[in-house]
């Protein structure tokens, strides 16, 4: 009887430490973290619309299984917003832990309501994480700033983004390489350019691409928009769409929803010339059998946008062990090589590849990244986010202005 | 036991709905504490006024769904009027009746891919006929006026209402009526909605209304065919949830409200239109003019009805096309090279979404069939028949619009401490299964001759002996089809699944709006194929498993 | 006035239709012998029968007391009553067939399966239609229905017979011999019957006291 009791005491103590542990997993003590995630279910909201990255998603998934025994479920999501707000439901709710979402793929302006209101994991985790070490801190200073806004370690850098424009080289060879360019070449071409409609994330990215090149000192960009003269840094912004709008598709009265109903439309021949937040956007689609392999990728002079994006944690998540597990696993040299593949998805390291072992950097550097892909060379200069209050001003007065 | 379980039907139906309302009006009015929201204020209405577009979007929405409601029930009883009885009819009917089972998101793909400047009937005609080897810049998909959109809701509704419609003739005397205004020198039509008419829509009343509040809220054929400069507000109201920033919160809120008022106004001026429509027609019927233009309407309503079903059964086709193609440019009528690799592609990824719409499909049908029979069971043993006061009830599910209260239920669901659970999930699918379970089993229940009844339990047979022996193997063929409406119904759900699941519960149709967003047209083929087809496989089985159990009872076979 | 113990005794049998009377009947029928009811169709009879054998429609309003063998069954549910009902249509279960719609009638206290099933042979042969034990009842002819809905209710060992005009639907040649297996089989096991009908041949054949409820007239062009 005694015995049985003890032992009872005993297995009582150790649920609560488990779950003490739980409750503050710490990545410094990563042997430790490891025994803690292993049986954990990972619930990962990332938007499930394009195939092979939801194939690249599934393939983690069954490899932290067999290395960590984590498990991955990849809860397909059509827009980033619906998760915060479902973290938000969930906190006005009163449910402080046990959350429905462990790990949220994440930037910008989502990234930024969540760490003001509170939303995520607010021990700064992600620069603990063993596989930090690697990531290319100063050579590509937006992993630790989102949007302008520092990370704090609240989010995981997992992938490179760089606005690139594409067109079918069979049709034209010639190519707008800057703003005022592309407004000719829609005069000259009725119809056959457009963009996603904002607040589509890529066609805001375009707007403040535009806005990029139109402002006449881009660095008020890198403060929140209230505290510039917003009407007078964008007038010229509007008065380019105002003479763009009746050259472009459906003399703007319509748009593309997203950038992937943007490339459907160049597949089916009704745009020329396309754009996407992705380098290997254009090597995918003629892999896939969406764009014909004449295809080819541009960039503007003056450079274009590029961003990182990441993962993070809310506040209740369930299996924080196991969604760190995940992250720093997101951004080991090997899972890095794999997404940069084109074959796999095409998206580019956070990682320094000059500063990784030799034989992880010998497999970058031979990475063929496909036949409509530039070079980090011929990417040209990468223009940081503004400051992610400019995109949601800038919508605002879009949706004025042209979308209704 | 059973003497409750009508109460609990309503219970499990209008509770929700409720709940779910009160868990967006009082944020709609500036209270929820949690967010800093204490104080009563109609800020947020303001604000919503004052957005951009917001009164052309509500407009839109008013607007679609009363012409969409208009035509479909024009295009109905013209056809009933016109052409009931002959075999082009039967045949129409043979056509439409499988499109009830194509959801509504695959059929304006389907529909999107047909027509868009770049789709598949300019490419049959290009450049052969019309010398174009690039679409032309036409706006046609998401036009301002929306009416590709009417058209996809239109062809979708046509072949309901229709159904509906014909479960109704039996108790209007079509065929007698006809004849008798034939011979006082009606025609077909004129006779028609002279006679029968007024019958008949007293009975499909309420499917219409549904239809109508259907088509001022709906969101995926919205956001598919739809109008975005401004959009319909359904798809705005979405958007306003999905924001990051907290405060859209209580605009989406006042939003949800608003959806709630459009609906309640399309019905209102329906209801206003119904009244007109009475005088001026008792004037008419009193005038007694014998023809309007009969023969020519009839001809064009054929024209209409064939037209609007070749349309959802081409943009199928054109889906199954783009889901095994390979490099396909305009203007090729077909593709360059066809690959199955889309279809293994998925495939990995469709176990658990198949395994989640069947767990849920199946529970939800079974409950809501279990539920409707015990309350009909109940309604035959206590002798009361569901006053239509129960039935507008039962079809108010069907009539609030599902983004002003399922939002609020889902707040309410986490607030209780809920976790997102695959019962909870089944049980919000109950909502809307039960009532097209309700109503498209109760006809035929009601219709059973008692008599047999009376003639079992003279032989000592109880009323449980009678209900499992007797009624039930009768009947099984209309359990069965009913069973199969549900589990269609189940299967179509979106948002029911994806809020109160909190998305860990992904369905074929959930994962298809997912990858919808990223539209790529092979893989929405895959996708809206396995949605369409798995309705279909379910009324195949209602109507076969009947045939193959009662293969040697030719009643039993007549029946269905 | 004392109730017999045996036989059917109806007292102040009375149905309803919002407040006014359709049918009043007070009666003994004593076992083999038949009580026939005529009037017009929509009269009540049929109304009347269904409150005898308890399965009323609640639409009407039936009171009066119903005595089975000396036992009031008015109070009790149609299953307990053992009163026995043929209607005009044979009503066979069409998802059974011949066979199981006899089994389906033997009551459950004959547990073996070998005698249920040659009672149920035995009652074919008796009405001249064995060999029909496993045939669909959708292929009968009308006259072939109509006995083996007979031996059904008969094999299900009720107490009283009721029979709603169960000879009207049909032909002339073969009303006659249904109708005299009929009241032969329920003379034969002394069975009290209640006949409703509007036709005076019925009422002739059927040999007993005849009855016009509120002196109602009967339909003589059915």
């Amino acid at each position: 009887m005694l015995k049985i009791l003890t032992r009872a005491m005993l297995a009582g103590c150790l649920m609560i430490g488990a779950a003490k542990a739980a409750d503050a997993p710490d990545p410094t003590n990563w042997p430790n973290l490891l025994t803690q995630a292993k049986g954990q279910t990972v619930y990962w909201h990332a938007w499930g619309g394009e195939p092979r990255i939801n194939d690249y998603i599934a393939w983690a998934g069954r490899e932290i299984e067999e290395r960590y025994g984590v498990e991955l479920v990849h809860v397909k999501v059509q827009d980033t917003g619906s998760v915060v707000s479902q973290v938000l439901a969930e906190k006005t709710a009163g449910t402080l832990d046990g959350g429905s979402v462990d790990l949220i793929w994440i930037n910008g302006e989502n990234f930024a309501a969540m760490k003001r209101e509170g939303l995520l994991l607010s021990e700064g985790w992600a620069n603990k994480l063993p596989n930090f070490q690697y990531v290319d801190v100063s050579g590509k200073p937006t992993v630790i700033n989102d949007f302008t806004v520092p990370t704090d370690g609240l989010e995981a850098p997992w992938g490179m983004a760089q606005l690139v424009f594409f067109n079918d080289t069979a049709i034209s060879t010639e190519v707008p390489t800057s703003m005022e360019a592309l407004l000719e070449w829609s005069a000259a071409n009725p119809g056959r350019f457009s963009y996603p409609q904002p607040p589509d994330y890529v066609g805001s990215t375009f707007l403040k691409q535009a806005l990029y090149e139109l402002v006449t000192d881009p660095t008020v960009l890198q403060q929140p928009a209230d505290e510039a003269d917003f009407a007078a840094v964008t007038e010229p912004l509007l008065a380019y769409l105002d003479k763009l709008h009746p050259h472009m598709w459906r003399s703007g009265r319509a748009f593309p929803q997203n950038t992937a109903s943007l490339r459907q439309l160049m597949a089916d021949g009704e745009l020329e010339i396309g754009f996407a937040f992705n380098p290997a956007a254009a090597s995918n689609a003629i892999a896939n059998n969406e764009l014909p392999d004449s295809v080819r990728s541009f960039v503007l002079e003056t450079g274009t946008i590029g961003n990182t994006h990441f993962v993070a944690i809310p506040f209740n998540a369930n299996a924080k062990a196991g969604a760190m597990v995940l992250a720093d696993f997101l951004m080991s040299p090997e899972a890095q090589l794999r997404k940069q593949d084109p074959n796999v998805w095409g998206d580019p390291t956070v990682l320094d590849v000059k500063a990784l072992p030799a034989a992880a950097r010998k497999s970058f550097e031979e990475l063929d990244l496909g036949v409509a892909t530039l070079s980090p060379s011929e990417l040209g200069i990468v223009l940081p986010e503004p400051h992610p209050s400019w995109m949601v001003e800038l919508e605002k007065v879009w949706l004025a202005r042209y979308g209704v | 036991m059973l003497k409750h379980i009508p109460a609990l039907t309503l219970f499990f139906l209008i509770g929700p709905v409720l709940a779910g309302l009160m868990g967006v009006l009082l944020p709609a009015f500036g209270v929820l504490p949690s967010l800093g929201g204490t104080s009563l204020t109609l800020d947020y209405f303001q604000n919503i006024l004052s957005t951009p577009g917001v009164i052309r979007s509500s407009f839109l929405s008013l607007a679609v769904g009363l012409i969409t409601t208009a035509i479909s029930l024009g295009i109905v009883m013209l056809l009933i009027a016109g052409w009931h009885g002959t075999r082009f009819f039967k045949l129409l009917q043979n056509l439409l009746s499988p499109l009830l089972s194509v959801p509504h998101a695959a059929a304006a793909f389907g529909l999107a891919f047909l027509i868009a400047p770049s789709g598949w009937l300019m490419r049959l005609v290009s450049p052969w006929a019309t010398g174009v080897t690039r679409p032309p810049d036409w706006l046609i998909v998401n036009d301002p006026l929306a009416l590709s959109m009417m058209a996809g809701l239109i062809a979708k509704e046509v072949p309901f209402l229709l159904l509906v419609s014909l479960a109704a003739l039996p108790q209007s005397d079509l065929r007698r009526k006809t004849v008798l205004a034939a011979t006082l020198g009606y025609g077909p039509v004129s006779g028609f909605f002279k006679t029968s008419f007024p019958l008949i829509y007293r009975q499909i009343r309420l499917p219409v209304l549904a239809v109508l509040a259907y088509a001022t809220s709906v969101v995926d054929v919205a956001i598919i065919l739809g109008p975005s400069t401004p959009a319909p507000l359904s798809v705005r109201l979405l958007q306003w949830m999905n924001d990051p920033e907290i405060t859209e919160r209580f605009r989406a809120s006042a939003g949800a409200m608003m959806q709630l008022g459009v609906t309640a106004l399309a019905l209102l001026v329906w209801f206003a239109a119904e009244q007109l429509a009475r005088r001026t027609g008792m004037r008419a019927i009193n005038r007694g003019h014998r023809t309007f233009a009969d023969q020519s309407l009839r001809r064009i309503i054929a024209v209409l009805a064939v037209i609007s079903s070749a349309m959802v059964l081409a943009g199928i086709i054109v889906l199954g096309i783009w889901s095994i193609a390979g490099f396909w440019r305009f203007p090729d009528a077909l593709p360059v090279s066809f690959t199955l690799a889309n279809w293994s592609r998925q495939a990995m990824g469709l176990e658990t979404p198949l395994q989640n719409t069947l767990t849920i499909g199946v529970a939800a049908t079974a409950i809501a069939i279990v539920l409707t029979l015990a309350c009909l069971e109940q309604e035959t043993r206590s002798g009361k028949t569901a006053t239509s006061r129960a039935l507008v009830l039962l079809y108010i599910p069907l009539i609030v619009p599902q983004v002003s209260f399922l939002f609020g239920l889902n707040i309410l669901v986490l607030q209780m401490g809920g976790r997102a659970n695959v019962l909870l999930v089944i049980f919000t699918h109950v909502i809307f299964v039960l009532p097209y379970v309700y109503l498209s089993l109760a006809d035929p229940w009601r219709a059973w001759d008692t008599r047999y009844a009376a003639v079992a339990q003279g032989m000592g047979h109880s009323a449980n002996r009678v209900f499992w022996s007797v009624r039930l193997p009768m009947l099984l063929t209309p359990v069965l089809t009913a069973a199969a409406v549900g589990f269609a119904v189940s299967i179509g759900q979106y948002l029911a699944t994806l809020l109160i699941g909190s998305g860990r519960f992904p369905t074929i149709t959930t994962e298809a709006v997912a990858l919808a967003s990223g539209g790529d047209r092979r893989v929405i083929g895959v996708y809206a194929l396995i949605q369409a087809l798995l309705p279909f496989i379910g009324f195949a089985a209602a109507l076969s498993l009947p045939a193959l159990l009662y293969r040697n009872r030719r009643a039993m076979r007549a029946n269905g | 006035m004392s109730v017999p113990n045996e036989g059917l005794t109806l007292k102040d049998v009375c149905i309803l239709l919002d407040g006014r009377p359709l049918v009043h009947v007070s009666a003994h029928v004593a076992p083999g012998d038949v009580l026939t009811i005529m009037g017009a169709s929509g009269s009540g009879k049929s109304t009347f029968l269904a409150y005898v054998g308890g399965f009323l429609d609640r639409v009407f309003a039936g009171m009066g007391e119903v005595y089975l063998n000396g036992v009031a069954i008015h109070d009790q549910p149609a299953e307990s009553r053992r009163v026995g009902i043929l209607f005009q249509d044979a009503l066979l279960f069409p998802h059974m067939s011949v066979g199981q719609n006899l089994l389906f009638a033997i009551p459950p206290d004959i547990k073996a399966k070998s005698e249920r099933q040659s009672m149920a042979e035995d009652a074919l042969k008796e009405v001249g239609l064995e060999g029909l034990f496993d045939r669909d009842p959708a292929t009968l002819s009308g006259g072939q229905a109509a006995r083996v809905a007979l031996i059904r209710v008969l094999l299900s060992a009720p107490k009283a017979l009721l029979l709603d005009e169960p000879f009207s639907k049909l032909d002339a040649d073969r009303r006659l011999s249904i109708r005299r297996i009929v009241f032969d089989l329920a003379k034969a096991r002394n069975l009290p019957v209640l006949l409703v009908t509007h036709d005076a041949d019925d009422a002739k054949a059927a040999g007993g006291r005849v009855i016009m409820p509120l002196e109602m007239a009967p339909d003589s062009n059915p």
